[in-house]
């Protein structure tokens, strides 16, 4: 296995630009998602989709303008990936989530298991799709499109344990310097999804961007979700037997 | 730094990106899915019915349960295998076992639950094999309760709020119903004199249903108030009016066959209701921000995040 690889997405130096959008949508040819006059800011995107593989989301706020290019977090524990039942979900050597779209039934599970509403299908070929932090351009030793055509270096692609180091280092600087906003979000590995292979430096609650705040991958709760299950069959086969047995 | 409110709904205090959802709605469609869970569990209670006729030999209830179940499984995966993104594909759910995905569990689950009821129907309709056709029948009443039950599972394991916290009275609510639907089939599809079980079925599930949905509502507070809302809401409270309507009748009806089929039809109606509002609730629960943010909000003020211990 290769190193684990990721983003650092530092939205405080984030100019909006949409350069990551296009550069996505060019490599990995991704039909356009719509033209929609939002009326909310300078967000025409929306939300990450099937066809959205990076969203710049523009919070305006008085005295100041939030940007952040969001994308799919290749979790550690990753729901969308746990809960696939054909495999079509599967973990790379590089220790991100990818999708095999030959193998994929559509059976949109993964559609509603991903804590952060990334991963979503496309009607037309009935398929999943998401980021997938460049799987071919990895294997060919280059480095994701969205990070190469980011003007700002605001989408830092390496090493993750380089990253998390590089990213503690840059909000102690930005405290420093007196934005004690700023701060990590899904950096940690001992969050509810094991810490995110692409993780973000915010300048703001994370839900003011969107963002889940203090997301949970599903399935660390599913043994208890089987054992209430199964004392709910015992309880049917019991109901069952109840109602034939002292009749006749 | 001043806490900017100005992006927040009034009456919760909480924010978001312009009131848009964070997580993606269920994109499961009406009405193929909350009629495979109805499916599902109708044909599952019913092989469980099958299976305990069989073990104190009422033969009569027993063809019905048989069939009954039989005939929900085989719809039932119809339905399945049409809401899939591609149909074609649906045997790679077959191509691997995954326990930590519901869904995997429950493929596997309803084709076993298929095979034993198909042996079992077909046996009784062709008198074929009768030996074998009785041990499907028994057999398909643990393969019944695992039916009833999986697909509660299979909303709960996912981050829909009002499913996901639902994970305790969700397969109670689920199993209550299945057995009040194979409670009112079977009924109707047996001579009054045998009858006598699958009434009393129909009665305690329909009991079961109602008051395993009003627990989840009440525990559930804030993330319960998707059951209570909306249309979710007006199918919820449909379906406890039909679901006890019906087992009232069912316990009344007496000798007579029109207040029997109209008992089995409340209660086949309150069943199919809870299903489409089970669904809408999850919809509506993942469209609105709030049941995403607030709960999780809390958690992290509270200094409790949450963390996947042992993993
Ligand atoms: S963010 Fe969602 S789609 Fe991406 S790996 Fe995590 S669970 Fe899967
Ligand atoms: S839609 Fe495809 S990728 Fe998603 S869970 Fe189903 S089979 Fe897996």
């Amino acid at each position: 296995m290769a190193e684990r690889v990721g983003f650092f997405t530092d939205t405080s130096i984030c100019i909006g630009c949409k350069a990551c959008e296009v550069a996505c949508k060019e490599w990995n040819n991704v039909p356009d998602d719509g033209f929609v006059f939002r009326a909310t800011s300078y967000d025409n995107t929306g939300a990450l989709g099937a066809s959205t593989w990076r969203h710049v989301a523009f919070v305006e706020q008085d005295g100041r303008w939030l940007m952040s290019s969001d994308v799919c977090k290749h979790c550690t524990h990753a729901a969308c990936l746990d809960v696939c039942p054909t495999g079509a979900l599967f973990r790379t050597e590089f220790d991100t989530v990818v999708v095999q779209s030959d193998v994929c039934n559509g059976c949109g599970y993964c559609v509603p298991a991903c804590p952060y509403g990334v991963i979503d299908r496309r009607e037309d070929d009935g398929r999943a799709w998401k980021c997938t932090l460049c799987y071919d351009r990895l294997r060919g030793g280059m480095e994701p499109a969205c990070a190469k055509a980011c003007p700002t270096k605001s989408i830092q692609f390496g090493p993750l344990d380089e990253l998390r180091q590089r990213a503690e280092e840059r909000v102690e600087r930005l405290h420093a310097e007196g934005t004690t906003e700023a701060r990590l979000y899904g950096a940690n590995p001992d969050n509810g999804v094991g810490g995110t292979g692409a993780f973000f430096l915010l300048l703001d609650e994370p839900e003011t961007y969107g963002l889940p705040p203090d997301p949970v991958v599903t399935t660390r709760d599913l043994p208890a979700m089987w054992r209430w299950a199964g004392g709910a069959a015992l309880a049917l086969a019991a109901g069952v037997a109840a109602c034939f047995l002292g009749r006749r | 730094m001043p806490r900017r409110r100005d992006e927040m709904v009034p009456d919760a205090e909480f924010r978001s990106y312009y009131g848009q959802p964070v997580i993606k709605q269920p994109i499961w469609h009406e009405p193929h899915m909350p009629t495979y869970l109805y499916l599902g569990g109708l044909s599952g209670a019913a092989g469980a019915m099958a299976a305990a006729a069989r073990l104190t030999g009422r033969d009569r209830l027993e063809l019905a349960a048989r069939m009954t179940a039989f005939a929900g499984a085989s719809a039932g995966a119809a339905f399945l295998v049409a809401e899939l993104g591609r149909p074609m594909r649906f045997l790679n759910m077959l191509r691997v076992f995954k326990l930590t995905s519901p869904m995997s569990v429950g493929s596997w689950t309803l084709a076993a639950h298929s095979g034993l009821t198909g042996v079992a129907a077909g046996s009784a309709v062709t008198g074929l094999l009768p030996l074998a056709g009785d041990a499907a029948s028994v057999a398909s009443g643990l393969s019944g309760v695992a039916m009833a039950t999986y697909t509660a599972v299979l909303l709960a394991d996912t981050a829909v709020p009002a499913w996901h916290e639902g994970m305790r009275e969700l397969p109670f609510l689920f199993s209550g119903s299945a057995l009040a639907s194979a409670g009112a089939a079977v009924m109707l599809t047996t001579p009054r004199a045998q009858a006598g079980p699958a009434r009393a079925a129909a009665a305690a599930g329909a009991v079961a249903e109602v008051v395993a949905g009003g627990l989840m509502e009440r525990r559930l507070g804030l993330v319960g108030e998707p059951y209570r809302k909306g249309r979710a809401g007006r199918l919820m409270r449909a379906s406890r009016v039909l679901t006890l309507g019906g087992a009232l009748l069912a316990t009344v009806a007496g000798r007579s066959r029109a207040l029997t089929a109209l008992s089995g039809l409340a209660i086949t109606a309150g069943a199919l209701c809870t299903r489409f509002g089970v669904l809408e609730a999850g919809r509506a629960s993942a469209k609105d921000p709030r049941y995403t943010v607030v709960p999780q909000r809390d958690r992290l003020d509270a200094g409790r995040p949450a963390s996947v211990p042992g993993r």
